[in-house]
């Protein structure tokens, strides 16, 4: 039975409580280096929630998910480096590039299975990486700067760091919280079922592959979001967002966090990112303890840090 | 036509060559249902093993042979290791797992070696042009490797077709269960097959190690390709990988060497020059997806899933 | 008499070089439950998938009400009333056992690109649900993960599945497989229960149950009906047993 105090809604409460005083924070301990590290998070906790709908709730194992992260994002460079900075132009083509991308290697890819469907969405995704490497006008291999991040209306101003935190929190709680109603609905039972037994979900009379298409898009377009958010904060974008490992980090990242659980993705990207910073700083070579440390979180806690806090809470899954 | 007969060679070198990394995985793919991501990380191992047991030893061919031994080794030592506990399992606990073991051997190969990657310069007797027709020169070393790859395929052949190890490995492709059920010592053969991959991997990275440079990524850069042989061949072909990294080979190898030319007449040089080593990467997966569009299981599929 | 509520003209399907249904004929009032036996093979299964929709059969007519259903797609049969239960049990395993019903219904309700409102607390998709789980006996578990039930439940989650779309037949593929004694006479119960309210098509083994449930049987061998007719009748018929009975006596001993 629930004890009185479950660790996983304390954990959770505790997140969503904290998020927002980071920059509070980061102004009192004098270390604007914090703000920048958790606007990084943030932005990855989104792209991960959009690879969490795909990945975790519809089971579409995707290895291309990082090309709509250069997607939104080069939507942002190309635009600005042809002089257009207005965010109202911006991100709706940022989100309709990443939607007709989604929407055609989802068509093509979702006709595929298992190992066949991973590699085709790698495929893609590398495909769109040497596109966009190929195009010397806008930077080719070495990447884009952006010198203008995205204008709005005042007072909204994008290159202040701190407003710019809170608009990407404001994003992450609003695509979050779309999500969790999302796969509660019908269409998010439907996308479930899918997952669960997908031949069972056919016999019983639903037509799973528009279903698993629409669910692609939407995901790949939130991804586009993330993208065009992380074109700004870095003030930059190079095709190096696209290559597939990256893809395989949102991966990690919606598995570590717990899959199928709407905040997950939050404490992956946070745990990988916060983990990332804190063992660069003790040895450079901290991705040979990352590494095993993914293989041992495959073998033995494989419902993630979700799957974990509910445990320690003894609630039943 | 000179430069045409240079480049439909090298298509064959580099064809072949992709063949010895397919081979081995769609061979762990097949037979064990194991995607293994880290199958770059064993073509990284044995071109640094091979650039430092050759500066070791000064012999280029001994270091070779030292370098494929040592690959075979740490090879078996994952399988015992790491993925006798993935078998069975998700796929996606496959994909993560091995990713692990990417990130893991690449910064072992940082810390061991540092991060500035090797050379493994030719020995003197290699680095010749050999007259294949007249007036045709051709690198005597590229050549070596179409001698040497030609072998590796036929023994991958007798070994598949004309042993009882490869009966095992034919009947474990299409029917998992009936080869345990066989009472043969399944551990063993998994590990055996395992070796075999990662040793090929192995000779494929030490073979191409003195034409690129050597350095970590390499891997990770030439895993997609074999990835794609895999699917276009059709797991668990052998036949299927060759003739898919024949394929490949030829098409990106073609593609490289004429495309540039072929943009400069509609583009600037300096668009050309970036667009063409993209564009003809980007030919690969087109011919990908459209094997896949009509063939998803892959022109020789064993039906193995 | 009354238009049969299904009725099967001539199905023949042949896969390959093997003979699942040869020029059957069938026809079953409304109302009836009517079993149909016959050793492995005989092509039961394929029937049922045909009847379902799951299989295009290479000639021959269907009939569900008077209704040409031959090429009809298997949504739509399901929401002229036709559903079918599973041999192999096929659920959604990580998902509740009232979710599992749910989708049943959500099946039927029309499309199911609705993405706000969340389905699980919607009264459309849940009542029928729960009044398909209360027929069956599995009310009480409908909160937990359909991994959690025995097989015997699992059994009984098939069959509220089927009922969940209010069906007007009910195409059962053995029902009782696998179940032990106690579980088998609980599922015979139920669907003596449910015979009042439906026609249900039977395909099953279990002879015990067969004969205590059924209206009229039809027996097949190798796709072909070898007889069919009143339980009594059957039983006493020389072809039927030395195709069939026989064995299952000496089986059960």
């Amino acid at each position: 039975m629930t004890p009185a105090f479950n660790v996983r809604v304390a954990a959770v409460v505790l997140l969503l409580a904290a998020l927002p005083l980071v920059p509070v924070y980061a102004r009192l301990a004098n270390d604007p280096f914090l703000l920048t590290l958790f606007t990084r998070i943030v932005i990855m906790a989104l792209a991960a929630v959009s690879l969490n709908l795909i990945l975790g709730y519809g089971g579409m194992m995707s290895f291309g998910h990082a090309a709509y992260l250069g997607i939104g994002g080069y939507a942002v460079g190309m635009l600005a480096h042809e002089g257009i900075y207005s965010g109202l132009v911006q991100w709706p083509v940022a989100l309709a590039a990443s939607a007709l991308f989604a929407l055609v290697i989802g068509a093509l890819s979702l006709r595929t299975r298992g190992v066949y469907f991973i590699m085709i969405t790698l495929a893609f995704a590398q495909m769109a990486y040497y596109v966009v490497a190929g195009i010397a006008r806008y930077g080719g291999d070495d990447g884009l700067t952006i010198y203008k991040r995205s204008q709005f209306f005042a007072p909204l101003d994008l290159s202040n760091k701190i407003q710019f935190y809170y608009l990407c929190l404001a994003l992450l709680y609003g695509g979050t919280y779309f999500v969790w109603r999302l796969v509660n609905s019908r269409f998010g039972m439907v996308v479930q079922g899918t997952r669960s037994n997908e031949v069972r979900m056919r016999a019983i009379g639903f037509p799973t592959y528009r279903y698993k298409l629409v669910c692609f898009v939407i995901a790949g377009t939130l991804c586009g979001l993330a993208g065009a958010l992380l074109a700004n904060h870095n003030d930059f974008i190079s095709p190096a967002t696209m290559y597939w490992t990256r893809s395989g980090d949102l991966i990690v990242m919606v598995v570590l966090g717990g899959m199928a659980s709407p905040l997950g993705p939050w404490f992956g990207a946070l745990v990988l990112l916060v983990l990332e910073e804190a063992l660069s700083s003790i040895t450079e070579y901290w991705q040979i303890i990352l590494g095993p440390l993914l293989l041992l979180i495959v073998l033995f806690a494989r419902g993630g840090i979700d799957g974990m806090l509910r445990t320690i809470g003894g609630r039943r899954a | 036509m000179t430069l045409l007969v240079e480049q439909c060679l090298n298509g064959l070198q580099f064809g072949l060559l992709l063949f010895l990394l397919a081979a081995g995985l769609t061979l762990v793919f097949g037979i064990m249902d194991l995607v293994n991501l880290a199958h770059g990380s064993l073509y990284m191992l044995g071109a640094y093993f091979a650039a430092t047991f050759a500066a070791w030893t000064g012999s280029f061919v001994l270091g070779a042979l030292l370098a494929l031994g040592a690959t075979l080794l740490v090879g078996m030592a994952v399988e015992v290791v790491a993925m006798r506990r993935l078998y069975g399992r998700d796929h996606l606990d496959h994909v993560l797992g091995t990713f692990g073991l990417i990130l893991f051997f690449d910064e072992a190969v940082r810390l061991l070696w540092g991060p500035e990657g090797l050379s493994l310069p030719l020995p003197p007797w290699l680095n010749t042009a050999v007259e294949i027709l007249p007036g045709i020169y051709y690198s005597s070393y590229r050549l070596a490797i179409i001698v040497v790859t030609l072998a590796v395929a036929v023994f991958l052949y007798v070994l598949v077709m004309r042993t009882r190890v490869g009966m095992l490995i034919r009947a474990g492709a299409s029917n998992r269960e009936m080869v345990g059920a066989l009472g043969v010592n399944i551990k063993l053969l998994y590990t055996l097959i395992f070796g075999l991959g990662a040793a090929l991997a192995g000779l494929a990275g030490l073979m191409q190690a003195p034409i690129l440079t050597v350095q970590i990524g390499m891997g990770e850069n030439i895993l997609i390709l074999a990835f794609v042989i895999t699917v276009i061949g059709g797991i668990g072909s052998i036949r299927g990988a060759l003739i898919a990294a024949l394929l490949v080979g030829f098409i990106d190898t073609l593609g490289r060497a004429f495309f540039p030319d072929l943009l400069r007449m509609a583009l600037s040089t300096a668009a050309a020059s970036t667009a063409a080593p993209a564009l003809s990467s980007m030919l690969i997966y087109l011919l990908m997806a459209v094997v896949l569009v009509f063939k998803p299981e892959g022109l020789f599929s064993t039906g193995n899933k | 008499m009354s238009e049969p509520l299904l009725k099967v003209e001539n199905l023949s399907k042949r896969f390959g070089g093997i003979v699942a249904a040869d020029e059957l004929q069938l026809a079953i009032a409304r109302g009836e439950l009517h079993a149909v036996i016959g050793p492995n093979g005989a092509g039961k299964t394929t029937l049922l998938a045909q009847l379902s929709g799951q299989l295009r059969p290479d000639s021959g007519r269907i009939y569900f009400d008077g209704r040409d259903i031959t090429t009809l797609p298997m949504h739509r049969r399901s929401a002229l009333g036709v559903a079918r239960s599973f041999q192999i049990t096929s659920l959604f395993l990580d998902l509740s056992v009232l979710d599992n019903v749910a989708l049943a219904v959500q099946a039927r309700s029309g499309h199911s690109f609705r993405f706000w409102r969340n389905a699980r607390t919607d009264p459309d998709l849940r009542k029928p649900a729960c009044a398909a789980l209360e027929r069956v006996g599995l009310a009480t578990r409908r909160n937990d993960l359909a991994s959690a039930l025995s097989h015997g439940e699992h059994r009984q989650l098939e069959l509220a599945m089927a009922l969940a779309c209010n069906p007007r037949m009910l195409l059962l593929d053995e029902p009782m497989a696998g179940l032990g004694p106690e579980e088998s006479a609980r599922m015979v119960e139920m669907l003596r229960a449910l015979k009042a309210e439906l026609t249900i098509l039977l395909v099953e083994h279990d002879m015990e149950a067969v004969f205590a449930l059924a209206d009229r049987i039809t027996v097949m061998v190798y796709g072909r009906v070898i007889a069919s007719g009143r339980p009594a009748d059957i039983r006493a018929n020389k072809d039927v047993r030395d195709a069939y009975l026989g064995e299952q006596e000496a089986a059960h001993g």
